[in-house]
């Protein structure tokens, strides 16, 4: 369990399954990006490593390679994050992306041809008042329940698309199920999820 | 730009998840970087990506992994932001390709490989399964027949093709299930140019031998 100072008044330990306080993981990033705030790249660094080592283990890394690239990932947070522009990106989402092409670099060793959002094509917010949107925690619990709703046809091929990373054509393999069947799964998750990851609630 | 055809929401969906295979990714990369609406979509799904990621369950670093004193030496990356991007008026090549295409789609060594069709091969990385290449059609020539093997996107770049499903202009893409038959057109004024990627080589190389036949006359 990792015990993260306090930076509103009450501890928080990262250990659960969900990730506690992801706005304030926005702020943390903002703060990195802004004046390479050290201490609050620390804090990063211990959510979302331990995380991203368990991405690339679930991607097909052993530990030793999920580790490195872990570290790797946060180190490309520190470097790039002047590229990140915060009040609308969530910090978990451009981390995930960072991730995810790393993986695909250097587990597939392949081009990730996927651009790091940068928060500024973010739709959110220009019609909604700061004060009605949701926060950054609230959207991704939304998100979280949506896939859990889903049928687990649906949430299977999911997860074999994001968190194992296989292909429509490897899901089709390891389902014995045509590939028609896999991207029609693929296809309902969507416009059932589909709700939930809009910026305007 | 109007763009009437955009990959299908399970491409699009294995695209943002990092699953989609080189070849085809680089495709769709192209179109998004062009179509607003599949850029969107592209964040939407990538949430989704990220509320999975934020749910499992973490693994300890094993090294006391203190990053702080390393990083006071590093320097950091500057904001590349939008003002370099559009610096060449004439590069008419997707962003994502001018790496490995060049700028400008007249200036790509075409090669001819049929009556009124020349193409170029673009390098994928050594361990990629698949194929990627540019395509050109003079105009009114049909293009190349073949069955879908995989999946395959055909991206059009420039001018128009027809085919039973309609007529595809710049920024569309054909994202076909692998059963449909068809066998578009080009443009009658204009040809066209298409960025086209498969999943499977060996197919590619079946269209390509069928390609060289009035050619060299097997
Ligand atoms: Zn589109």
């Amino acid at each position: 369990m990792v015990q993260l100072a306090s930076y509103s008044g009450v501890p928080v330990s990262v250990c659960a399954h969900t990730m506690t306080r992801s706005a304030s993981m926005n702020e943390l990033l903002q703060r990195v990006a802004s004046g390479g705030d050290a201490e609050a790249y620390r804090k990063l660094f211990q959510s979302y490593a331990p995380r991203v080592k368990s991405y690339m283990i679930r991607q097909g890394a052993d530990a030793g390679t999920a580790e490195e690239l872990a570290q790797e990932t946060l180190l490309t947070v520190w470097r790039k994050a002047a590229l990140y522009s915060g009040e609308k990106g969530s910090a978990t989402t451009w981390i995930f992306t960072i991730a995810r092409n790393l993986r695909i670099d250097r587990l597939r060793r392949e081009v990730p041809w996927q651009e790091l959002p940068d928060g500024h094509d973010e739709e959110a917010s220009t019609d909604v008042p700061p004060d009605e949107q949701l926060s950054d925690k609230e959207r991704s619990a939304r998100v979280q329940a949506a896939l859990a709703e889903l049928p687990p046809d649906q949430h299977e091929v999911v997860v074999l698309s994001y968190i194992e990373g296989l292909s429509h054509s490897e899901i089709a393999e390891k389902l014995g199920v045509p590939l028609g069947t896999v991207k029609s799964r693929m296809r309902l998750a969507y416009q059932k999820v589909r709700e939930s990851v809009e910026d305007l609630a | 730009m109007t763009i009437k055809f955009h990959p299908d929401s399970a491409t699009l969906m294995s695209f943002a998840s990092g699953s989609l295979g080189e070849a085809l990714s680089a495709v769709v990369a192209a179109h998004v970087e062009m179509c607003p609406r599949c850029a969107a979509e592209a964040r939407r799904m990538e949430r989704i990506g990220a509320a999975m990621f934020e749910q499992l369950a973490p693994t300890p670093m094993s090294s006391a992994a203190e990053p702080t004193a390393a990083l006071q030496t590093m320097t950091k990356e500057r904001p590349a932001r939008a003002a370099n991007r559009d610096e060449d008026t004439d590069a008419d090549m997707p962003r994502t390709l001018r790496k490995i295409a060049g700028p400008e789609l007249d200036r790509v060594p075409w090669r001819r490989i049929g009556i009124g069709v020349w193409h170029y091969p673009l390098p994928l990385s050594p361990g990629a399964k698949g194929d990627l290449r540019l395509l050109k059609v003079a105009p009114g020539q049909a293009m190349p027949e073949h069955g879908h093997g995989g999946a395959e996107l055909t991206l059009l770049l420039r001018g128009s093709y027809r085919d039973e499903i309609g007529t595809f202009q710049t920024g569309d893409l054909a994202d076909l299930d692998d059963d449909v038959e068809h066998r578009p057109v080009a443009d009658l004024q204009d040809g066209c140019i298409c960025l086209i990627a498969s999943e499977e080589k060996a197919k590619f190389r079946g269209l390509m031998a069928r390609l060289f036949q009035p050619l060299t006359g097997f």
